[in-house]
């Protein structure tokens, strides 16, 4: 197992170089100039200008200047916000908590209200209750996020009046009522999310339980006089849960960047509107760095997901 | 002496797909919206930019069956010129993704020595993180292209591609399996025996075997992508603001949620029924050309 483990770590490093190359390339053979605000302004003195690129390297050649940004960001720095003039890394940590949050708890609550349905629908298959779920869950992963959040902000904000319209990035929590202020604000974003993430899931789940309930083993559990529920728990389930955990982890990625659009309708204060607002402003550090966390993140879920499959499923041989 | 009725792959997937009803009420749907967006501008004579303050905003009525917009003008006719742009980007992007994905992965899966190194790119594009690079991209290349191919056909090439090249990966895989174990199957070592060549073989004998899933990929890419390309404009990256495609349409209705929800509802309705209707004929079509599920 630690052999596997370390061969999986040693493979995931030049797939992230590969994506660090391309995301590098594709901003070197971009056209325009990044300083292009400045550039265009008259007032400034051509001189004044080469002295502002060389200052920050660009006008070094292409392979110096990626060594150079790999080298910075094996050290955690990434540079600074050409918009704030702050840190990167710092923005980035500043927002990443809301983000974790939000994405997080919807996740968690999408995989508790997703397997359940999952089995039930399986074992109740053709019910009326199966065909509710299994529409809705179609509906879910149908539907674009953007539009399921507008939605839900036209009946229970507008309408109803439950939740606040705009999230409200100066609030601290300090007492009960601003804790209760911030659920009531975070539920919206996380109810989009949960939703679709719930959807996929469940479809994910039905289907593995529906193609275990009648293989020779669950037969076996049933003939030997176990009851229905405990063969579904301890048999079908265990066995149908091993290729979703894999999707649990590969999916997660995917909810990060979901989380871009959400956070931008309700305009949570997370990286997914960092790099909206960043790519408005066209402040290239930010964008780079944001994009490239993203893909760290994707690299490092498809490895749990390959260790977890490895470790969930012993006939899964770690060579 | 029994006489049977003549039954080809086809018809027996048609069959299989007539039995599904939800596909078939999808395919219906479709075809409406489809039908709506070609043909409807012709008929439904309502100018789609035709500016009237007088009437901004207002909900739906017989002169206006969607309502307007903040500058009065027409919804309905807005969202019917729109859907051409939200489903032309839709195809033409899958179209680009299975020509890219059936090539990496024939290739892949014919030849034993382009295995490796095309499974190791097609895992890294698995690993680039599709929204922030799309968004990155267009961001850094949507000027340039714009003054060369103008703005409506620069950004429709620029995301057509892009999201074509971020989604090959799958489509990729499932044909590089199909050759795998097609390529060891007796009919095409019969037909290399008889000295058929390499490219007769790919084309005319392994790849119509390993369409099938390819099939039901590329129709539910289409959904994919649609909602790709309503995402980016709907976040005010997509089209430029007179090009009325569906998200953008849901980026400026935005605004107005809480005095013109129709604004809103409209565009995000056939966004969804699109979608929906896409994914259960691909859900249909699974069932149909599965051979395992027929019955």
């Amino acid at each position: 197992m630690a052999r596997y483990l370390v061969r999986r770590l040693l493979i995931s490093i030049p797939t992230l170089l590969g994506i660090s190359v391309i995301i590098f390339a594709v901003l070197a053979l971009a056209p325009g100039d990044p300083l292009s605000q400045f550039a265009n302004n008259p007032e400034v003195p051509e001189e004044v200008r080469q002295r502002v690129r060389d200052s920050l390297g660009l006008s070094q050649p292409m392979p110096v200047r990626y060594v150079h940004w790999l080298g910075q960001l094996l050290q955690g720095d990434l540079g600074f916000s050409y918009a704030t003039r702050s840190s990167v890394t710092q923005l980035i940590l500043q927002r990443l908590p809301n983000t974790l949050a939000v994405v997080g708890v919807a996740y968690l609550i999408g995989i508790a209200v997703a397997v359940p349905l999952g089995v039930f629908t399986a074992t109740k298959r053709y019910s009326v209750f199966d065909h509710v779920a299994t529409t809705l869950a179609f509906i879910g992963f149908s539907v674009p996020s953007f539009f399921t959040g507008l939605i839900l902000i036209l009946i229970f904000a507008v309408q109803l009046r439950w939740f606040p319209f705009i999230y409200d990035s100066t609030l601290t929590v300090h007492d009960f009522g601003s804790l209760v202020q911030q659920i009531r604000q975070s539920i919206m974003p996380i109810a989009v999310l949960t939703f679709i993430y719930a959807a996929t899931l469940m479809r994910y789940v039905r289907a593995e339980m529906l193609e275990n309930l009648p293989q020779d083993y669950a037969r076996t559990a049933r003939s030997k006089g176990l009851r229905e529920s405990a063969v579904v728990r301890r048999h079908v389930l265990r066995n149908s849960l091993i290729p979703v955990i894999t999707l649990v982890a590969l999916g997660l990625p995917s909810v990060f960047t979901g989380a871009v659009i959400t956070e931008s309708i309700f305009s949570v204060p997370g990286i997914g509107q960092l790099l909206i607002l960043s790519i408005v402003n066209a402040d290239t550090p930010v964008v780079m760095a944001v994009t490239f966390s993203f893909a760290v993140l994707v690299v490092f879920f498809n490895l749990v997901a390959d260790v977890l499959y490895a470790a969930a499923d012993p006939r899964i041989r770690y060579s | 002496m029994i006489v049977r009725e003549h039954r080809s792959l086809w018809g027996d997937a048609w069959r299989q797909f007539r039995r599904h009803r939800l596909a078939v009420t999808g395919s219906g749907l479709l075809g409406f919206i489809a039908f709506a967006t070609i043909v409807g501008p012709f008929i439904y004579a309502v100018p789609a930019d035709d500016i009237n303050f007088k009437i901004a905003l207002q909900g739906p009525s017989l002169a206006h069956l969607f309502g307007t917009d903040q500058l009065g003008r027409d919804l309905l006719a807005r969202c019917l010129y729109g859907g051409r742009i939200s489903t032309a980007v839709g195809v033409a992007a899958v179209l680009v993704a299975m020509t890219v994905g059936t090539a990496v992965g024939s290739l892949a899966g014919f030849f034993g020595r382009a295995d490796g190194p095309l499974m190791r790119l097609t895992d890294m594009f698995i690993s680039l993180p599709g929204l922030p690079l799309l968004l990155l991209v267009i961001m850094l290349f949507r000027d340039s292209l714009r003054q060369l191919l103008g703005p409506v056909g620069g950004i429709f090439l620029l995301i057509v591609l892009l999201v074509g090249l971020l989604n090959w990966m799958g489509v990729a895989r499932l044909v590089r399996g199909a050759f795998l174990t097609l390529k060891e199957r007796e009919f095409v070592i019969a037909a290399h025996a008889v000295g058929v060549r390499d490219r007769n073989i790919i084309f005319r004998h392994i790849l119509p075997n390993a369409l099938g899933p390819v099939i039901v990929a590329a129709t539910i890419g289409v959904g994919g992508a649609i909602i790709t390309e309503s995402s980016l404009s709907f976040l005010g990256l997509g089209f430029p603001p007179d090009e009325p495609t569906w998200g953008r349409l849901l980026f400026e209705a935005q605004g107005f949620v809480d005095t013109a929800p129709h604004y809103a509802i409209f565009p995000g309705l056939l966004i969804s029924l699109t979608v929906i209707s896409v994914n259960y004929i691909g859900d249909g079509l699974r069932d149909a050309l599965d051979p395992r599920r027929s019955a």
